[in-house]
Formats: structure tokens, C-alpha cells, sequence
């Protein structure tokens, strides 16, 4: 008899994990039968895994921090054993836009294209306008690292732009209606407003951040106490099911698994384009590819580090200005549990970092990093402005942000 | 109170608008229109606002909602927290609720209960009407079939429809399902359904 295990999901290409764990195979080799639940808004997804509807979620990993230092709600402890993907969102801007801020054909350099947006913004000021931005939910990465590249280009969100929230089936409507003039969105929604003719991609998120923490699975905390067994086995069949998915050869596979109406329902060639790091920027050109776009299982991307969590919180500490304290600190950083990762992944053939914490943006080129199992080596996880985020001072780190 | 409901759907809209009507001093608000919808709540100032579960706009509202909490608007969001069991059956007919803080707790349970109620209805209608959809396509595929053994096997309607009852009920399938296989296999050989 297999344990059930239900978890919630939007329907976005970084959902892919629980999915292939469940359809090929890898949860019931681990004695789980999954049960995948649909929605598509962060609150509703938000409101079965806390009333108990499902047992997991595949969640933006800013609103598991928020959940649990109760923001815009009664708080509620959340865990994350197992990180499900790195980036894989992009900013998309009104094409008339871009072709004012960023080299045509290409992914620019975000510090050159910022520069750019800042003289438009300027010059949109002078005439009382503000440009709008549209992000896919307020406590999302999509949030921190939109607003992380605009303040440190010397645009200030809140006061020289607006941003509010889009949901990602309503991004190519709300460009092309001129509600928002771009839009931070997952895939394959940058592509679907792209193919529409609604906008142009400039950026990746990865080029703000090049290992920027992104989708989680979590869990209430005391569910995680009490199926740790199960959860560990969990943690092993998406680690397999990681595995797999980076396969070059099972991308069109996974990429029609991922289509069907039960899932993503949606084209099996744009959701293709994502899993291969490949992007069309704007309508009529050449397929770009730009590799780690989506970083979904090397370098031990699935890890849960302390240090992501961390800088998320001095993100939404800094954005709503809350003070930052050691204590929210230190409870932001308990979200994401490595223990659990570790426990489930010891003995087996996967590397186990040696620390559970690290100093975020310091790794310039590809270095080898001391391990509890394995070897492990690291490449560029720089911020495209250099600043290094250290989670012993988020205070510092925090008063000395733009 | 003023009650504002959310729904793209203008049917299911007024199937819990009508549901609503009965209570006494409620003001109903209906928004169909996704464009422009946190400037109409800007305008409505609703107590509660019902939206359906499987609306995305949902996260733009709590993001409106949170905001006006700060600029001292205070809009919570869902029922009561203190009350599990009426949030569990909101979830289950598939409503979401966003309550004005400190509202009286009895007053919003009936609305609440109505809501739910009224979703139920909704859906049973919808499942309804699938079904009978259902039945229509599966009688026409029946029929379909019952062409193809006719002519091909040189049979009686009555002896077609046997055969394939006979076939369902020695595979352990329904009617309908070897059906379509008739059909499905008779294209496959060239032929015209």
C-alpha cells in the first residue's frame, strides 16, 4: 500500500518536478502515490495547504517565508525540504519600450538596459507619468528581483514606478491593453506574450541574480514532523525526478507530459522552449539561447540554503520596510530545512554540501566546495551589481541596500 | 452591508446573487469585468466580497486588500481565522471570502452560508448538464456504431445493438465505450461514421 500525498500546484513549467516524480514513476519506487491538485492563484494554492486540503505545495518561496512570519495573515509555520528550481522568469517589456532600453536580438547587459529604463522613467516623470509594472504575486521572487535590478539601476520602486500584481495568464493582456508597460512572469508566459506580439523580453532573472532561489515545495511544519519518513522519500523521488528532468533527451517528453489539459494545458512547443533555455525575444526573430535560464538539479540547485531564505526576508523586510531583526531573521532562515534534505539524500549518490548556509553572490568563477558526502563544485551565483549578501549581517546588508 | 461578488461567469454571478436577494439590508454588487476590478472595489467599498476559488484575479484583490490595510482601510482577508470549519466548507464548494475586519460574526456566517449553498447549486447544475451532454454524445455514438455493424455485417438494428451489448459485457466495459471503438476503427479502415 502506498502513502498519499497531495500537492497543489499552479500550472507554470516549474511545476515540473512533483509532476514527473508522479508520472514517471520515481514517487511510487518511493512507496508514494501523488496527488496532484490544481489552481490558479498563490492565495487559493495558499489556502488548501493551510486548511489541510492538500499536504504539500509548489509554492513561491517568498510566500512560505511570509506564511510563516505572518504577513497579511494569522501566522502559520511553513517548511521547505526540497527547492524545486532556480530562475526561469524574465522581464518582458511593451516592444516600443524595449526597443528604446535594450540591443535588439539579444539579452542586454541589465546595468546598460537599467540605465536606459532610468532615463525613460525620468523623462516619463517630467510629464507626470510613472511607468507600471506587473509582477505575478506580492510575495513572490518574481517581486524581489524585479525590484532588486530597478533600485540598484537608481530607479525607485513605489516612487518613480508603480508595481502591481498580474496574474501570469493576464500578463500578454495587460501589456498588449497598456495596462502595464512589463511585466516579471515565469514561463511559458514570456513566450505566449511574445508569440502574441504583446511585448519583448529583455532580461532573465538570472542575469539578476545567476542562482536565484525560486519555486519551493512546502509544508506546514507539523506535518512535516509527523509523515518524516514519507517526506524523506518525497524529497528522494523529486530528487530523481530532477534528475531526469535535466536529460536533453527526454525534453520533448516532459514538455508534452507538462501539456496535457490535466497540467499546464498549454503548447507543448513553448513549454519545449523553456526546459531548453531557449527564449524568442521578440516576434519574427531567431530563438535565443541562453544557458541556466531554468536551473532546475546541478550544483545542488534542489539544496535548500539557509542563505536564499535569508535574503528573501531582507528583500521583504526592505520592500515594506519592517525592521529587520536577528529573531524574523533567524525564523525566515528556519523555513528552509536542509536537515530534511540531508536525511533523505544520505547514502545515496548525491553530493551533500558541507555547509547549509552560504555567503550569497560571492562565487565569481567555478570553485569546489567542501561536502558531507560527494564532490561539489559551484559556478558564478553573482548579483549583476557585484553586492555580496552575508546572512550573519542581513542588518548591515539591508541599511547599506539603495 | 454591502456584498460585492466576483465572478467572470454572469450566470453564476446571479445564481448567488438571487441567493443573496433574500437578506434583509444587503446591498449586491456583481462584477463581471476583470479590466478595472480593484478600482470598482475602490468604488464599492465592499464588507465582504464572494469571489469563485478558481478566479486568478484573487491574487490581485489580496494585494489590493493588504495595501488598503495599510493606508488604513482595513480589509482583512477570508472569514474569521477562529473559524476552521466554515473556511474548510468555503473551500470546499469552491468560494472564496474576504471580510471587512471586525464585522459582526454572525451576520457575515449567513451570507457565508448562503454563498456556499449557492456555489453547490451552481456546480450541481453544471454537472447536470455535463452529463446529459454526456448521454447525448454516448447515444450518438451508439447509434453511430449500430450504422457501421448494420451495413457492414448485413444485420438487424436490434442483432447490431446485441452484439454490442454482448461484447461490453463479456470485456467489462460500457456500451458506449465499445461503441466509440466501432467507430474509432471504422475511420481507421477509411470508412464514414
Amino acid at each position: 500500500m502506498s502513502e498519499e500525498f497531495s500537492i497543489g500546484f499552479l500550472p507554470l513549467v516549474d511545476a515540473a518536478l512533483p509532476i514527473l516524480a508522479h508520472e514517471e514513476g520515481f514517487a511510487q519506487a518511493e512507496g508514494l502515490s501523488l496527488r496532484l491538485v490544481k489552481d490558479v492563484s498563490w492565495a487559493t494554492v495558499q489556502d488548501r495547504l493551510l486548511y489541510g486540503q492538500t499536504d504539500a505545495a509548489h509554492m513561491v518561496a517568498p510566500l512560505a517565508i511570509a506564511t510563516t512570519l505572518g504577513r497579511g495573515r494569522p501566522a502559520q509555520p511553513l517548511s521547505v525540504p526540497f527547492v524545486l528550481g532556480l530562475n526561469g522568469n524574465a522581464i518582458t517589456l511593451r516592444s516600443d519600450l524595449a526597443a528604446k532600453v535594450s540591443p535588439q536580438g539579444q539579452l542586454g547587459d541589465p546595468a546598460l538596459v537599467g540605465e536606459a529604463l532610468r532615463a525613460v522613467v525620468q523623462e516619463r516623470a517630467a510629464a507626470g507619468q510613472k511607468l507600471r509594472f506587473g509582477v505575478v504575486h506580492r510575495y513572490s521572487s518574481h517581486n524581489y528581483m524585479l525590484r532588486y535590478w530597478l533600485a540598484a539601476c537608481g530607479i525607485r520602486p513605489d516612487k518613480d514606478v508603480e508595481i502591481a500584481t498580474v496574474p501570469p495568464p493576464f500578463c500578454a493582456d495587460a501589456l498588449e491593453a497598456g495596462e502595464v508597460d512589463g511585466i516579471c512572469v515565469g514561463e511559458p508566459w514570456n513566450s505566449v506574450t511574445v508569440e502574441r506580439g504583446a511585448g519583448t523580453i529583455v532580461l532573465a532573472t538570472a542575469q539578476i541574480w545567476r542562482r536565484g532561489v525560486e519555486k519551493v515545495l512546502a509544508m506546514r511544519e507539523p506535518v512535516l514532523e509527523e509523515r518524516r519518513a514519507e517526506v524523506e522519500a518525497l524529497v528522494r523521488a523529486l530528487r530523481r525526478a530532477a534528475q531526469h528532468f535535466v536529460d536533453p533527451a527526454a525534453l520533448g517528453e516532459h514538455a508534452r507530459i507538462l501539456a496535457r489539459p490535466e497540467y499546464l494545458d498549454g503548447n507543448a512547443e513553448l513549454i519545449e522552449r523553456a526546459l531548453a533555455d531557449r527564449l524568442l525575444l521578440h516576434r519574427g526573430d531567431d530563438l535565443v539561447h541562453f544557458p541556466d535560464f531554468m536551473f532546475q538539479y546541478r550544483e545542488a540547485a534542489n539544496f535548500p540554503w539557509v542563505s536564499q531564505a535569508q535574503w528573501l526576508y531582507s528583500q521583504m523586510a526592505r520592500w515594506e520596510g519592517m525592521t529587520v531583526t536577528q529573531e524574523d531573521a533567524a525564523l525566515a532562515g528556519r523555513v528552509f530545512r536542509p536537515d530534511v534534505y540531508r536525511a533523505a539524500l544520505l547514502g545515496t549518490d548525491e553530493p551533500l554540501p558541507g555547509a547549509s548556509s552560504k555567503v550569497e553572490g560571492s562565487l565569481t568563477q567555478i570553485t569546489a566546495v567542501s561536502t558531507q558526502q560527494g564532490n561539489m563544485i559551484l559556478e558564478d551565483n553573482r548579483f549583476f551589481d557585484g553586492r555580496i549578501f552575508d546572512p550573519l549581517d542581513v542588518t548591515g546588508y539591508v541599511a547599506d541596500l539603495p | 452591508m454591502r456584498v460585492a461578488i466576483v465572478d467572470e461567469s454572469a450566470v453564476r454571478a446571479s445564481v448567488i446573487r438571487e441567493g443573496l436577494a433574500a437578506l434583509e439590508d444587503c446591498e449586491i454588487f456583481v462584477v463581471t469585468e476583470r479590466r478595472g476590478l480593484v478600482a470598482r472595489m475602490g468604488q464599492i467599498d465592499p464588507d465582504i466580497v464572494l469571489m469563485d476559488l478558481g478566479n486568478p484575479s484573487r491574487d490581485v484583490l489580496e494585494e489590493y486588500f493588504a495595501v488598503s490595510r495599510v493606508l488604513d482601510r482595513p480589509i482583512a482577508m477570508f472569514v474569521d481565522e477562529s473559524d476552521e470549519e466554515s473556511i474548510g466548507a468555503s473551500i470546499d464548494a469552491g468560494v472564496s471570502a474576504y471580510v471587512v475586519d471586525g464585522f459582526a460574526p454572525h451576520r457575515i456566517r449567513t451570507i457565508l452560508d448562503l454563498a456556499i449553498r449557492r456555489f453547490r447549486a451552481y456546480s450541481r447544475l453544471q454537472s447536470d448538464l455535463a452529463e446529459a451532454r454526456g448521454r447525448l454524445a454516448e447515444r450518438e455514438a451508439v447509434d453511430a456504431a449500430k450504422r457501421i455493424l448494420m451495413t457492414s455485417r448485413r444485420i438487424s438494428e436490434p442483432e447490431a445493438y446485441a452484439e454490442l451489448r454482448k461484447t461490453a459485457m463479456n470485456q467489462g466495459r460500457r456500451i458506449a465505450e465499445i461503441a466509440d471503438a466501432v467507430v474509432t476503427a471504422h475511420k481507421l479502415m477509411g470508412g464514414q461514421a
